[in-house]
């Protein structure tokens, strides 16, 4: 039998995917970029670039920039904390993972946002781990409970503790690269077993128009001699902090996240690099940037067609909505946005969870999200030809009294041509009713509490755990934090 | 062009966002010797206020009102000096010193408040971003700001708004001025711990807190 067609949709014709990267080249080559990084500096300077010091700024000529195109990996395999399971991180393959670095809670008994502490991101983190449809685990919700100068390692150190997924997360400081890169060393074993096998990604964004920060910057350059992958997460906003019209916005976006691949190749040739972005449809009454507007998702294929063109692999924050509840715009939003990544190809689908522009996280949305990510898997897989000829014999039989339900055909078949929705309501009005007329955020939170209950923990070797406590105890003294949050489970 | 015509084309300049015409009505209304202040209350704010209108209706959006408040700047820049030289005092509300704390390059936000509070007649000091903590003081003392806008976008650079809050007091300063912080990890009990007078959390609401904490500016208005 033939294999089913990969839905595919593409927004940007070949010649205008041509044309929006010969003009972010001479973008680059023109205009240059802003590094606020010294290190940084000095390797554009060996490189032979021209470097205007006093104000960090870049020049980047073309050659430069193919010549890192063509060392940067086109695919990177992630492996999650076991080192058994691989996942391609490249092609047209889709993993989803909860949108990043929320600091907000849907408290979804009084249904309003508050600050996060410890024990909300252990369950986030609980939560997503028994989801099948989320691949990887994220550092997307930050703990109040602890100083903000070790709130990024904090956080990492838990998604290791109670989660075997490969994480999605990223550094908030300078000096918070050295402990996570430790963590992530501990797990693994050595930094020769990180390096061969990837345990998590790097997020690490410049700031529209054309910069990248110092931290940003150190990120990147630590990650590349690492071996850890680095997300360039370019984000500019429609009219605000990029052109307003959607090729425009593209073109700064290429040339930003060039710039941060470049950067990555200079400090260590073939450095795993992930095109990745957080763009945004600038609203021009509220101010604000609305993750689920469409336009938001069409510049994110943009670009992930781009990406594509230069065989790299790809990222969006997609499949997240602005709604500050789970209510329909939430649905609508990520539903939308779920699809069109699936639809692109994106490799890293980091948004479920998210609500309020990517400033909260509801557990109950996970698992909504999670179901919306199972369809998406469904609608990938296309519709597969079985066997020829498809209906005729079954007709046959059916016009002899047979029946459909009763026929082994449908049951052999049932379960691989359908998915079946576990939150989403099927039932017949009676039932609903019967049942207590739950909503779907209900529903998703009886959910949460079975994961929570029945499922223990997917905890490291001891060893490991020693060794990631350790770490994050001296970590927290560095920065005056005699005790670490009581962790439920855990005696520290 | 006559003066009841000159304040018409000023209005409409500013509703239209020309930042050129109105800059050249400014300087025309100089040299025919028309008083600041009447250009500045017979043209150029009947047109801003008809801009706020606009935008209050839904009618005008983001685009518009900041290339509004440009015109609003642009026709300033002509008749502050021009106002001082006549030692007359402006008709405009209170003062204004604004910008992104040091160690932090972003923005976009400031920059919505400052057009927003200039679209209400303010009189802005805009600063940029990455502004050294002193640097917003010596403004402020150089100008008599009635108020300084500290804008914040991430929880590091956050803590400057401390910081200054401290410079404040040590500077002996803490009635001079009064300080609003905004920004996207900045909170009203944020505000209130590190001891700022105001907190907003966008442009407009900027603009309203500022009114509430000013009644003279909105008598002037």
């Amino acid at each position: 039998m033939s294999a089913a067609v990969r839905p595919k949709l593409e927004l940007l014709r070949p010649e205008l995917v041509e044309s929006i990267v010969e003009e972010a080249l001479a973008v680059l080559d023109s205009q240059g970029m802003f590094i606020e990084n010294e290190e940084a500096l000095g390797l554009f300077a060996e490189a032979g670039m021209k470097v205007d010091r006093p104000v960090r700024r870049v020049f980047i000529t073309p050659a430069l920039v193919r010549k890192c195109l063509a060392s940067t990996p086109s695919t990177i395999t992630l492996y999650d904390r076991r080192g058994e399971r691989a996942y391609t991180v490249g092609g047209d393959e889709v993993h989803f993972d909860p949108g990043s670095a929320a600091v907000r809670i849907l408290d979804y008994r009084d249904q309003v946002e508050r600050a996060a502490l410890t024990d909300d991101v252990v369950n986030f983190i609980r939560v997503t781990d028994g989801l099948d449809h989320l691949h990887f685990q994220s550092t997307g919700l930050v703990s109040g409970d602890v100083p903000d100068m070790v709130a990024d390692s904090y956080r990492l150190y838990l998604a290791l503790l109670f989660s075997g997924k490969p994480v999605v997360t990223g550094t908030f400081k300078t000096a918070g690269f050295r402990p996570m890169c430790d963590m992530l060393t501990a797990v693994r074993g050595s930094a020769e077993a990180l390096r061969a096998k990837p345990l998590a990604i790097f997020d690490a964004c410049p700031s529209p128009p054309l910069k990248w920060s110092n931290l940003t910057t150190q990120s990147l350059i630590d990650c590349a001699r690492a071996g850890i992958p680095s997300e360039l997460i370019s984000m500019g906003m429609t009219g605000a902090t990029s052109p307003v019209t959607l090729v425009g916005t593209l073109v700064q976006h290429a040339a930003e996240n060039l710039a941060g691949l470049v950067i990555c190749q200079l400090a260590r040739p073939a450095a795993p690099v992930i095109f990745g972005g957080s763009p945004s449809s600038f609203d021009m009454r509220t101010g604000t940037t609305p993750m689920g507007a469409i336009e938001t998702m069409m510049i994110d294929m943009g670009y992930a067609q781009i990406a594509k063109s230069l065989r790299l692999p790809t990222h969006a924050y997609m499949s997240l909505s602005d709604a500050k509840v789970n209510d329909a715009q939430s649905g609508l939003e990520t539903g939308l946005g779920a699809v069109l990544a699936g639809l692109a190809g994106i490799n890293v689908v980091s948004g479920p969870g998210m609500l309020n522009f990517e400033s909260c996280q509801s557990l109950e949305k996970l698992v909504i999200d999670n179901e919306t990510c199972g369809m998406v898997y469904r609608l990938l897989a296309g519709i597969t030809p079985r066997e020829t000829p498809a209906a005729l014999p079954l007709l046959e039989a059916v016009m002899r009294g047979g029946e459909f339900l009763t026929m082994p055909h449908t049951r052999q078949w049932f379960r691989k041509e359908h998915v079946y929705p576990k939150i989403a309501d099927r039932d017949t009005y009676d039932a609903w009713v019967a049942s207590g007329r739950k909503t779907m955020n209900d529903r998703a939170h009886d959910e949460v509490e079975r994961l929570l209950g029945s499922r223990p923990p997917d905890a490291p070797p001891a060893a490991a755990a020693a060794e990631l406590l350790r770490i994050m105890k001296a970590e927290a003294a560095r920065y005056g934090l005699d005790r670490l949050p009581p962790v439920k489970g855990l005696d520290a | 062009m006559s003066s009841p015509e000159i304040f018409e084309s000023m209005r409409t300049a500013v509703i239209e966002g020309r930042t050129a015409d109105a800059e050249r009505l400014a300087r025309q209304a100089v040299a025919q010797g028309i008083n600041p202040n009447e250009a500045l209350e017979r043209g150029f704010i009947p047109g801003i206020r008809r801009v706020g209108e606009l935008w209050e209706q839904g009618e005008y959006f983001l685009p518009e009102l900041v290339t509004s408040a440009e015109c609003m700047k642009a026709a300033l820049a002509v008749l502050k000096p021009e106002l001082d030289r006549a030692r007359q005092e402006s008709v405009l509300r209170g003062k204004v010193v604004i910008g992104t704390v040091e160690g932090d390059i972003h923005d976009i936000g400031k920059n919505l408040v400052a057009a927003m509070f200039a679209a209400n007649g303010f009189e802005v000091f805009d600063l940029g971003a990455d502004v050294k903590l002193q640097a917003f003081i010596d403004k402020a003392r150089a100008v008599q700001a009635d108020f300084v806008c500290l804008s914040a976008l991430l929880t590091t650079t956050m803590l400057n708004q401390r910081r200054f809050m401290g410079l404040v007091r040590e500077q002996n300063l803490a009635g001079s001025f009064k300080t609003l912080v905004g920004g996207a990890p900045v909170t009203r009990k944020w505000a209130e711990d590190i001891g700022a007078q105001g907190y907003a959390e966008n442009a407009m609401a900027a603009v309203r807190l500022a009114l509430s904490l000013f009644p003279q500016a909105k008598e002037r208005s």
